[in-house]
């Protein structure tokens, strides 16, 4: 039976088992939108912005461990998703973006709303497609969200013409795909892991270091599995907040630039580090030159182009952190060696008591009493939390305690601001029943502010915590440290909305708070609510996030821990 | 340094740009490039030399192997392939210097492959080297236009001993 292309793609997308699209409708994708209003598995979420659009799918995406899927129409349409494919490539994400085109007839024509979409974001995705007959239709969904999902996950682009999406087809389902060019190793090399164990056995002062690439359940579960065995602490990346529990013995916090001051202390003294699903970001390894100058390095990743990239790695596995982390469990379990790591490990507690992650014990607003406040009222509670970027980011970051893996969403690689509002429609959508929290910045939120329309028309109850400083805060913090306090368009004073007055004009309950004495009432008002809520916490202005380690300095010289 | 990479990749609209694409953002440099396809219809094959300066090949090399449509890498030592290049040119050519410049060709078992009132026009195919040093001889006569492909290489076959 012949179909319109824009049927078979519908029909290719259910096939995927896509439930949700986040999108915007437009010109170049009204025939693919009337065949989506015929779908009874695909629920449309209308947005506000695409680049919204493109963040939800983003957040879905990290919370479920599915393919996040966004749309959007030619020219303007597809470049309003650029900031979030991008965003989603830095930080390995899949995510299916599928945008209307002109009609192929009229390609590079300059014509109305044409923008080259598969060229504009050829450096920012894993792959593209640009569909030129509605016959390769099911074959290229099949392929994009196998090459989206699978080895190092990431955004894949299908611009889809106008004219493609009624041309008559007919449509098959596709299962199979033959992809030639990429087949990416999941099992790593039995000689290498034999190296690493060899390695790992004869350390003395062993780091296991992780991100990304295990913060899934499954690779979490091998990492805290093979730590706890051997006894082996761990520092995580901001992308690995979750993958290893907050609350265990070996966990030394965040690595890097905000990262605690024990976690860069062990990694400047240490003789061997694990790093597993990392690609030594220089947030979290600071002068690279200088960065762990006794340690050999275990590189685990599943992107080959990562390992020896920026440190060189002594034994270098390609292969899912999982698979690779079991098989070194497994060989370890054979062997059952006894290391002796007491010395290290003593040391490592004995830097923890020293320097422990300090909340201001200022009655004041201060954001980390604020964060550590929800923190402690979330606990035991099914919740999810997302960030805007900036100062509140890394205070997220530091205080706030998550359950497991699969719990932060936040923007690492790109850093973009007004990505917390946004991921949490996401996080909302993929997780109906987890309380989502978005942690924000004044800044960052009014980056998206106008998708409140999105949250009150689905009535997505998610609760919105505005650290608002009234500055970006961020850029603030490094004017005073670095530029002698020359403060420059960083106040957001003047201009700035009243966030009550804001929520009123959407329907969404919302509150300011500017006393410490109402903060606990009020966070506990709004975790209470149904709907959505949003608090604009009115914090100490001028606040720094430390401990910091200065850009171009290396771990050990850390600013702001006595 | 200089390196010959041989890349086969599927033969689809974009492919060339994703390559030079990726060149670069990732900050290599392309000395030169030839594109063609192959016996088979479906594939072409890349030669592309690359100006490593200082860095490692590996990241170039890996870098390309995570584009879907590469299909396969060849990196060429110079011992273990050949590698040829064309050079078209056209050179000043008046009775007095038409003979000497044909000696000149011969020598580089040149081609003269079109023949003018005032010019000649020269058909070589070599090693780079070959070839430059060929241009470096018909300066001193005044070359008036030239092309030059890029580099196009294959691996030895075995030798058995």
């Amino acid at each position: 039976m012949k179909v319109s292309g824009a049927e078979a793609m519908v029909r290719a997308l259910e096939h995927q088992g896509v439930t949700d699209i986040f999108g915007i409708p437009g010109g170049a994708t009204l025939p693919l939108y009337d065949a989506l209003s015929q779908s009874k598995k695909i629920r449309h979420y209308l947005m506000r912005h695409e680049q919204v659009a493109a963040h939800a799918a983003d957040g879905y995406a990290r919370v479920t461990g599915r393919v996040g899927v966004c749309m959007a129409t030619s020219g303007p349409g597809a470049t309003n998703l650029v900031t979030g494919i991008a965003n989603a490539y830095m930080d390995s994400i899949p995510v299916v973006a599928i945008t209307g085109q002109v009609p192929t007839t009229v390609i590079g024509t300059d014509a109305f709303q044409e923008a080259d979409i598969t060229g504009i974001t050829l450096p920012i995705v894993k792959h593209s497609y640009l569909i030129t007959d509605a016959s390769e239709i099911a074959e290229v969904v099949a392929e994009a969200f196998h090459i989206a999902s699978t080895g190092r996950p990431g955004p894949v682009v299908i611009d889809f013409p106008r004219n493609i999406q009624q041309q008559q087809t007919d449509y098959r389902v596709v299962d199979k795909v033959n992809l030639p060019g990429y087949r990416p190793t999941v099992k790593g090399h039995m000689r290498q892991i034999k190296a690493a164990y060899d390695a790992i056995v004869a350390a003395r002062r062993p780091v296991l270091y992780v991100g990304g690439g295990v913060n899934n359940p499954a690779a979490a579960a091998e990492l805290e599995a093979f730590a706890t065995r051997l006894r082996i602490p761990v520092t995580w990346t901001l992308l690995g907040k979750g993958a290893f529990p907050e609350d265990h013995e070996l966990n030394m916090g965040m690595i890097g630039m905000h990262g605690t001051k024990t976690s860069n202390l062990a990694i400047q003294n240490a003789d061997l580090i694990i790093a597993v699903g990392v690609r030594f970001d220089d947030r979290a390894t600071g002068n690279v030159a200088r960065f762990a100058p006794q340690a050999s390095v275990i590189h685990i990743d599943i992107d080959p182009a990562e390992i020896s990239k920026v440190v060189k790695a002594l034994v270098p596995i390609v292969g899912d952190a999982r698979h690779v982390l079991k098989s070194l469990h497994e060989l370890v379990r054979e062997k059952n060696p006894s290391p002796d790591y007491a010395d290290w490990l003593a040391q490592i507690a004995a830097w923890k008591d020293a320097y422990p992650l300090k909340v201001p014990e200022e009655r004041e607003l201060k954001p980390q009493v604020v964060i550590s406040k929800l923190s402690s009222l979330l606990a035991g509670s099914d919740f999810i939390v997302t960030t805007g970027v900036g100062q509140h980011q890394m205070w997220a970051a530091q205080f706030m305690k998550v359950s497991g893996p699969r719990r932060f969403v936040t923007s690492g690689g790109l850093g973009t601001m007004g990505f917390g509002m946004p991921s949490a429609i996401g996080a909302q959508v993929g997780a109906p029943t987890s309380t989502v929290v978005d942690i924000d910045g004044d800044g960052s939120f009014q980056m998206v502010l106008q998708d409140l329309g999105t949250i009150a028309r689905y009535n997505l109850p998610v609760k919105m915590v505005i650290m608002n400083n009234r500055y970006l805060g961020m850029v603030r913090q490094w004017q005073e440290l670095f530029y002698g306090r020359r403060y420059f368009a960083v106040d957001l004073d003047k201009g700035s909305p009243d966030f009550e007055k804001l929520g009123e004009a959407y329907g969404i309950a919302a509150r300011s708070v500017t006393r410490y004495e109402d903060l606990e009432e009020a966070l506990t008002t709004m975790l209470a609510h149904k709907g959505p809520y949003i608090l604009d916490v009115q914090v100490t202005e001028e606040e720094n996030v430390f401990p910091m380690v200065a850009p171009g300095a290396a771990l050990d010289e850390i600013l702001g821990v006595d | 340094m200089k390196h010959t990479l041989s890349v086969y990749v599927e033969n689809r609209p974009g492919v060339l740009a994703r390559i030079a694409g990726l060149f670069r953002r990732r900050g290599f440099n392309i000395h030169s490039l030839n594109v063609a396809p192959t016996e088979d219809p479906q594939y072409s094959k890349m030669t592309i030399v690359v100006d490593l300066e200082d860095r490692p090949l590996e990241q170039v090399t890996k870098q390309l192997h995570k584009l879907i449509n590469v299909i396969k890498i060849s990196d060429f030592k110079p011992d273990e392939a050949v590698e040829r290049e064309l050079a078209l040119v056209k050179v000043n050519a008046s009775s007095a210097t038409r003979s000497e410049i044909i000696q000149i060709v011969d020598i580089f078992r040149g081609k003269i492959i079109d023949v003018a009132r005032d010019s000649l026009t020269i058909e070589v195919t070599g090693t780079a080297d070959k070839i430059s040093a060929l241009i470096s001889l018909l300066k001193p006569y005044g070359i008036k236009d030239m092309a030059r492909t890029g580099r196009v290489a294959l691996a030895r076959g075995r030798v058995e001993e």
